[in-house]
């Protein structure tokens, strides 16, 4: 097997300029299938029967909480890549995924918290899946904090990836305790929503909305991986070349 | 080699012991922090036994927890400042076995001491007395997962100046599943259920903790202390 594109993805410099191409087209795909899924998720998406349109955030915390969780795998899998060949340009994907997911969590906590309120009746609910999403929010911000605290790069990369790591092993488990544990504290009077038996009018534009969410997040990383290499690589004489000399120059008179 | 393994541990346990023996003061710490959090707890809530009833099982898991916390910081801050963290990893022996001999020497002088003194706090709290056993043994096993995972963050943060807040960030969502099945022991135990299923969970998180952290944390310490 030809292993040469794995190693090429591991030069910055490559990556950046095979991605610049990308772009537009990942730009065009997010906002087509975000406007798409939003106009028909609000607007043409018939009501709920029990919810009224109170369930038409599901298009924003649905998707929200699914790239949340992925993320966090790209996160860990892009730091154990970065462990086992020493990949820069992996840990900058490991270091910007952190705060991408990080928000994403947040927001799917936010709209769930929102939706709460006219379903549940309160704003927050010790639900095992609202309980998980906090933590891998504690988990997220975990690595970010471990990254930045080094005064080393390469210290901060490892520790972070190390970090990553030890949360992967750890989430089935937390997922699985926090489970058990909601089952056992279970109060009577909450009836969770499951969605098992959801419309097709419904579904279809959720489906719609995960796609775009899908590629917002590959936007969203790539924008920022991008900027990462910017900046580490800002001595090298292709981003010279790419920024304009003056630029570069104002940036190291600045600092 | 093979018969050289387990010297580390035993040299490292001994150590480890022996400084803990000769600052009593600071050893003693986490035990009077776990007293002393828990006395507030009447004082904050309320003071009559029916209210203390339902919630002192997990009020003392979580005041062990926090008090095994307070300690890890120091677990290898003080080898890491006079530098003899740095000869335990240029040692040629395995770094996994002196390791874990330093967790289990902070787990006898963290743990234990918590695990002992839990029953007489249990009391205090009017725990009834049918969970007092599933307390104690809970906290017996659950302590020792909980040393495993506070040294993982200790490894982590040991060359850091200011580690203790990223310390906490870290081992915290980590200790969850020992916190929910310890006291679910305890509440197993004023259920009337048998507390055994629990018990058997928290001994599988402890055997995972106890092959898996030594390794994790001696690829740390190489990694953060190495090259910080």
């Amino acid at each position: 097997m030809d292993w040469n594109w794995f190693h090429r993805m591991g030069s910055p410099r490559w990556f950046y300029l095979v991605t610049s191409r990308w772009m537009p087209w990942f730009g065009a795909a997010t906002l087509i299938l975000l406007v798409t899924g939003l106009v028909w998720g609000m607007g043409f998406a018939p009501e709920d029967a029990r919810q009224g349109n109170s369930f038409r955030i599901i298009y924003l915390h649905v998707p929200a909480a699914f790239l949340a969780l992925a993320g966090y795998f790209l996160m860990a899998s892009a730091g154990a890549i970065g462990l086992i060949w020493k990949m820069k340009l992996s840990y900058m994907v490991m270091k910007c995924a952190a705060p991408i997911g990080a928000a994403l969590t947040f927001v799917a906590l936010f709209t769930g918290a929102v939706w709460g309120k006219p379903t549940w009746g309160s704003y927050w609910v010790w639900d095992a899946r609202v309980t998980s999403m906090l933590i891998l929010f504690f988990l997220y911000v975990g690595v970010m904090a471990v990254g930045n605290a080094f005064h080393s790069q390469e210290a901060g990369n490892k520790a972070s990836a190390v970090l990553a790591l030890v949360g992967t092993v750890n989430i089935p488990i937390i997922y699985k305790s926090v489970d058990w544990w909601f089952t056992l504290h279970q109060p009577s009077t909450i009836k969770l929503t499951s969605a098992p038996t959801m419309h097709p009018d419904m579904f279809q534009p959720l489906l719609v909305m995960i796609l775009g969410f899908y590629c917002f997040y590959a936007l969203a990383l790539l924008l920022s991986v991008r900027v990462e290499i910017l900046k580490r690589e800002r001595k090298t004489a292709w981003v010279r070349e790419i920024v304009g000399e003056h630029l570069t120059l104002k940036d190291s008179g600045l600092r | 080699m093979l018969t050289n393994t387990n010297s580390g541990f035993f040299a490292y346990l001994r150590r480890d012991l022996l400084l803990a023996y000769r600052r009593k003061g600071e050893a003693a710490g986490p035990v009077i922090f776990f007293i002393m959090a828990t006395t507030l707890i009447p004082l904050g809530v309320s003071p009559e036994a029916k209210s203390l009833e339902g919630i002192s099982a997990g009020i003392i898991w979580v005041m062990a927890l926090l008090a095994t916390l307070l300690s890890t910081d120091s677990l290898f801050a003080s080898d890491f400042k006079d530098g003899s963290l740095e000869q335990m990893l240029i040692a040629p022996d395995l770094l996994v076995m002196p390791v874990l001999g330093k967790v289990v020497a902070h787990w006898l002088t963290t743990g234990l001491p918590l695990t002992i003194v839990s029953p007489v706090l249990g009391i205090m709290l009017s725990l009834p007395s049918s969970a007092l056993s599933p307390l104690v043994a809970g906290l017996a096993v659950g302590t020792a997962s909980l040393s495993l995972i506070g040294a993982l963050g200790a490894a982590l943060t040991v060359s850091l100046q200011k580690g203790g807040l990223l310390l906490t960030l870290i081992v915290i969502p980590l200790y969850i599943p020992v916190i929910i099945f310890g006291s679910a022991m305890a509440q197993f135990g004023i259920d009337g259920l048998s507390w055994g299923s629990p018990l058997a969970v928290l001994g599988t998180l402890l055997a995972m903790a106890v092959v898996l952290c030594p390794l994790a944390i001696a690829a740390i310490l190489r990694l953060t202390t190495i090259n910080q």
